[in-house]
């Protein structure tokens, strides 16, 4: 029996009185890439956000390749590097060169050597294409080019799976397309992704699966064919409607 | 006759020029320049000040500034993280202290660690009087920059934090790689004013008694003032005091237009 690389096994999530997540059940099989898709306060964030435990769930568990990242014991550090994580805001270090946004979690956490580390950031950078912006300050980057940086900088620690959190809401249209063309290049090279979207055509696309989700519960998941086109919740269809009627 | 309300402006503005020029004309008249030239800026006491009042007392002003601005820092980081901590007495520490030594006047400190602490507990802080001194001053001065420090801190978004912990930083590492840099440079404006008014609070030394060795700026003035019966070494020390604090405001300005641009 294969270990799926996440497990979640009924999470509950309140915020104060709220309850945003209502019990979630599933799994991500190695390879896989799930997309998450929903109305925005369905609880799809918080729930990749409690993946790895930026979000303190209230109840539940959460098993990372068959460690538990929710147990208090866990070192949540270590089981992290893991785990690479894409922001909607890209969250880049300001303060730093793009060669150094990707070079210092490997030197510090992996304690990669300098030259090591350079080397992986060299690779990485060029594997989204941004190897050229390496000396350049995240500023002064357009906002597909720091989320590519963003991406890679993830990469560099050699992650079993990606956490993608809106990776293109926060982009201008024209840009979006550059973002979505390196996680499709990252699914096809077999990663573990999660992704958290509005972008219909690429979930369409790429996702193995899809998972619907509306306040706080999963309302309805299977391959995209089946939920996207032909979702069998109303909650699904009147979301679908909304959302392709744009 | 009824006036506009642009009129009313224009009258009441040229009696206030005229008040002004009547000041003025009155000072130049009346006032006894020969007197106030000869107690202000008189050339034969401040000839007799040089070189001392920069080669020892504008020197230990700036070195007794420097300690108190270093050792203040390292105890307003400390206060900032304790003050930001999750654990409640780490938090009520930093609060009790920050509200203590700015509720005080920073003599009342001083003048507790130069005298009172010595006599109460028979123990002597290196340096002597001046060295107490000096640790009361960086005690007030860590209680002023904590605040600043913790205001820095928090106004780095929340996604710095969060990508740095994604990556596997941990808490203290993601604080002093990726939090503090952004903090300091946030901080550098504040924290230059908190220097500014560290070099002007060094004047309440004069109060603890020091050697003609250890005297700071506004001591070393006094001490001239009595000799001569003159004020001129007021107005040397104030020259000098400008020349210290108007050139580092300058600076920190040009720092800042060049960090600004990194960001």
């Amino acid at each position: 029996m294969n270990t799926p690389a996440i497990q979640i096994i009924d999470l509950h999530k309140y915020f104060g009185e709220l309850e945003v997540l209502k019990g979630i059940d599933f799994e991500v099989a190695v390879g896989e890439v799930v997309c998450i898709v929903g109305p925005s306060g369905s609880g799809k964030s918080t729930l990749l956000r409690c993946v790895n435990r930026l979000e303190e769930p209230t109840s539940g568990t959460i098993l990372i390749e068959g460690d538990d990242i929710t147990d208090p014991d866990a070192d949540v550090d270590r089981l992290r590097t893991r785990i690479g994580m894409v922001f909607q805001q890209f969250n880049l270090f300001p303060h730093l060169t793009v060669l150094d946004n990707v070079t210092i979690a490997q030197r510090k956490v992996l304690k990669r050597s300098e030259k090591e580390s350079v080397e992986v950031a060299r690779l990485v950078l060029d594997r989204v294409g941004v190897l050229d912006k390496i000396d350049e300050y995240p500023i002064r980057l357009s906002g597909g080019q720091q989320q590519r940086v963003a991406i890679a900088r993830s990469l560099a620690m050699d992650p079993d799976m990606m956490l993608f959190d809106e990776p293109t809401s926060a982009l201008d249209p024209e840009l979006i397309g550059e973002v979505l063309d390196v996680m499709r290049k990252l699914a096809e090279d077999g990663m573990t992704m999660m992704v958290v979207t509005h972008e219909m055509t690429f979930a369409q696309e790429v996702a193995d699966r899809v998972v619907f989700m509306d306040g706080g519960v999963v309302v309805e998941e299977g391959p995209p064919a089946e939920v996207l086109t032909n979702p069998k919740a109303e909650r699904t269809r009147r979301f679908l409607r909304m959302v392709l009627e744009k | 006759m009824a006036m506009t309300r642009r009129q009313k402006q224009r009258l009441s503005r040229g009696l206030l020029y005229l008040l002004a020029v009547a000041i003025v004309a009155l000072a130049v008249v009346g006032g006894d320049w020969e007197r106030i030239g000869r107690v202000f800026f008189n050339v034969g006491v401040m000839r007799d000040m040089l070189p001392d009042v920069l080669t020892v007392a504008a020197r230990n002003t700036l070195v007794y500034s420097v300690l108190s601005f270093g050792f203040g820092l390292v105890i307003a980081l400390a206060l900032a993280l304790m003050r930001l901590s999750s654990v409640g007495p780490y938090r009520a520490f930093a609060i009790g202290y920050i509200e203590l030594f700015r509720g005080l006047p920073a003599l009342v400190t001083l003048i507790l660690l130069a005298f009172g602490i010595p006599i109460a507990f028979d123990f002597r802080v290196p340096g002597g009087r001046v060295g107490a001194a000096v640790v009361g001053l960086s005690i007030v001065a860590g209680a002023y920059m904590a605040e600043t420090i913790r205001g820095g801190i928090e106004a780095v978004p929340r996604g710095q934090r969060e990508a740095a912990r994604s990556l596997g930083m941990s808490e203290n590492r993601t604080m002093f790689t990726i939090v503090l840099p952004q903090a300091f440079r946030i901080m550098i404006p504040p924290l230059t004013n908190e220097m500014v008014l560290l070099i002007k609070d060094t004047s309440l030394f004069f109060v603890i008694g020091s050697t003609p060795m250890t005297r700071e700026l506004v001591k070393f003035a006094r001490d001239f003032m009595q000799t001569r019966r003159n004020a001129t070494p007021l107005t040397v020390i104030a020259i000098v005091y400008l020349l210290i604090t108007l050139p580092l405001t300058y600076l920190v300005r040009r720092m800042e237009r060049r960090t600004g641009r990194g960001r």
